[in-house]
């Protein structure tokens, strides 16, 4: 085992709850625990942003699936920038200026609608487990993968580390967590991937797709984890194949991924359907997501929420110019996860692979996993905030004063159930769910922030049709998929991407039913709209 | 705590509220009074800020659309593009991987510099003297 990675995971434990800590003496009343008081600069709030924004499914899984299946992939890191553009274009000033903290907020500033607003909740409430159980099963997974250690207490390490950094210090001093486990992160993909370029040039530019198909470029042995047949013939679980360095590598049939030439071409694997419905949740489920809306809070006013919006996507853009290289290279020096499936763990194992076991290779192996460790630390925390945050107003009841105690046990209570959860389920796919999560955030606060922000006509009652019809139908489709048998086919496409479908539906569910209802529009909607839209130099 | 900026940064405290009173003092009245009582003039004024920020959202999203959604389709329209290779690198891997993501900013820097000009535009209208 790499003898740096130990010492490497405290280092960014204790500095978390050392700026945890840091962050304490400032906050103070519940203003600060919930929004930072509203006095947090845009660079620092942006690289907050941009911190709890890139999760393990952006460090580890868009790495993973490129070396995996390619080209057609590369939408994953597109369209979580995207969507930042999307927030900026559609949401982002006029959120602000609304005064909603959490998206249940908005709903009652909006339509003034207390049937809404618990809806809403739920939905938070359901989006952000389905968003940080994934983290905590990437940090057992990447616990497991690293030390050799269980999975269960890398993941109860991680939930505990974060509930309690949360608990204490609130908004105010995961902001300060977060904007450093930004660079961080940066830092962890960006100085490795200088040295693995040099070493690649090094070694003479070898080619990521040899028109013989990828080979071992060093003696490897692999363990096959299930019965498969590779390369043809039929080989049982556990047993070890070795190869000699450029040997070509096999297809395993029990492991989806792109083996050949075909990985370097567009259309591939997937339909386009499939492709186009990565798109639309993608770029639209970005602003859905509870996490982010929070921090749009912490702008003092509407211009500053965009302009700190327009710098979460430049250090946004910047990050996921790093994981394609990872995957590229993977392809080159450890084409034996093409084998075994465990692609997800490319980014830990590529410095080591190329560049040798020796001192440099060990010291850059640690620092990556030092950024998949901030990167499960700083969604979850974004997350698990945002969802006390909810508890806190919706389900304790505490309003704005309501005590910093109260806020606490909303946290514990918003922890309690996805830690518990991922223990239990330790085989789902980190980086399918999450997109999951953001199909749901797209077919359901998607159009009901997109109309209530720019249309008069919206009412609760067709809100509430479109929320529950589209996100209700895209809830549906993960809970078949995550839970149900496997499906072939059209079903299959429908199901497991459904935002292409579930996106136009709760959009057209919502416009049809408020024109149903228009009797219900609020009597204040002049005066909403002006508060929404209206610059802070105008406040009236 | 009116603590603002990094940790480290010394305690400044802004006076939001104060500022805010001056500006107020300082508009139109007769505009004022039409936006804040909602009159025929001040929803007509509104209506014409939002209808303004949502043909630019929709303009831009329409050049996001047509610059980025196009591409499926243009691979699966035009395959030989897929094996086209610029500075070395493959077409598609170049705009996706590389290109796509300054492309986004440049659109969003664009719509921050438009987005503000309207909401001066608007304020200037309504702080205009007495027409």
């Amino acid at each position: 085992m790499n003898p740096y990675v130990v010492p490497a995971l405290l280092l960014v434990v204790l500095v978390t709850v050392d700026i945890g800590v840091y962050g304490l003496r400032f906050a103070r009343t519940t203003s600060d625990f919930l929004v930072a008081s509203r006095s947090v600069s845009p660079a620092w709030n942006a690289a907050a942003i941009g911190g709890e924004y890139l999760s393990a499914a952006s460090f580890l899984g868009v790495a993973g699936l490129i070396l995996r299946y390619g080209v057609d992939v590369l939408w994953y890191p597109v369209g979580f920038a995207a969507g930042y553009l999307a927030l900026l274009l559609f949401v982002a000033a006029p959120l602000r200026r609304s005064g909603a903290f959490t998206l249940p907020d908005f709903c009652e500033v909006r339509l003034r609608s207390p049937l809404l607003r618990r809806l809403a909740t739920v939905f938070v409430v359901f989006i952000g487990c389905l968003y940080l159980v994934p983290q905590l099963q990437g940090a057992g997974l990447t616990f497991t993968t690293v030390t050799g250690g269980s999975y269960a207490w890398g993941a109860l390490l991680v939930g505990l580390v974060v509930t309690a950094n949360v608990a204490l210090g609130g908004m105010r001093a995961i902001t300060f967590v977060q904007a450093f486990q930004y660079w961080l992160k940066l830092t962890a993909l960006a100085v490795p991937a200088i040295f693995l370029i040099l070493q690649w040039q090094s070694d003479g530019r070898p080619a990521v797709t040899p028109p013989a198909g990828a080979t071992f470029p060093v003696a490897t042995s692999v363990v096959v984890q299930q019965d498969a047949t590779v390369g043809g013939r039929p080989v049982s679980a556990g047993a070890e194949l070795r190869f000699a360095a450029g040997d070509p590598v096999p297809a395993v049939s029990t492991v989806d991924a792109a083996f050949g030439p075909a990985w370097l071409l567009p259309g591939g694997e997937r339909s386009l359907f499939a492709t186009y419905s990565l798109i639309l949740a993608t770029f639209l489920g970005t602003m859905g997501l509870p996490h982010v809306l929070v921090r749009f809070y912490t702008n003092p006013d509407g211009a500053s929420a965009r302009r700190t919006t327009l710098v979460v996507l430049c250090l946004v853009g910047l990050f996921y110019l790093l994981p394609t290289l990872y995957g590229v290279l993977g392809r080159i020096y450890t084409p034996q996860l093409l084998m075994t499936g465990r692609t997800d763990a490319v980014v830990l194992l590529l410095p080591e692979a190329a560049l040798g076991g020796g001192h440099l290779g060990r010291l850059l192996g640690a620092l990556v996993t030092a950024g998949a460790l901030a990167a499960f630390l700083s969604t979850s925390s974004g997350l698990l905030t945002s969802v006390a945050g909810v508890v806190f107003t919706d389900v304790l009841h505490a309003d704005r004063g309501g005590s910093v105690r109260d806020f606490r046990l909303a946290t514990v209570l918003a922890a309690a159930l996805p830690i518990g959860l991922s223990l239990y389920v330790s085989d789902m796919d980190v980086s399918r769910v999450v997109g999951l999560a953001f199909a749901v955030a797209a077919s359901s606060f998607c159009p009901l922030l997109v109309l209530g922000i720019w249309w008069r006509g919206l009412t609760d009652l067709g809100a509430a049709a479109g929320v529950v019809i589209g996100g209700g139908a895209a809830i549906v489709s993960v809970l078949i998929t995550v839970l149900g048998p496997p499906l072939h086919g059209w079903p299959a496409e429908f199901i497991g991407q459904p935002a292409a479908w579930t996106v136009p539906l709760a959009f057209l569910v919502m416009v049809a039913g408020s024109l149903m209802t228009s009797g219900r529009v609020p009597q204040d909607v002049g005066a909403t709209m002006l508060r929404l839209h209206a610059p802070e130099a105008l406040r009236i | 705590m009116a603590e603002s900026g990094g940790p480290g940064a010394a305690a400044a405290r802004t006076r939001v509220v104060l500022g805010e009173a001056a500006d107020r003092r300082r508009l139109t009245d007769r505009a004022r009074a039409d936006l804040a009582e909602q009159t025929p003039v001040g929803e007509a004024l509104v209506k014409g800020l939002v209808r303004a920020q949502l043909a630019l959202a929709l303009r831009l999203a329409l050049v996001v659309v047509t610059g980025l959604g196009a591409l499926p389709l243009l691979f699966a329209a035009a395959p030989g593009l897929g094996t086209v290779k610029v500075v070395g690198v493959d077409l598609p891997w170049l705009l996706l991987g590389v290109l796509s993501f300054p492309f986004l900013v440049g659109v969003g820097w664009a719509y921050v510099r438009w987005a503000e000009r309207n909401e001066q535009d608007f304020v200037a209208v309504i702080r205009r003297p007495e027409q």
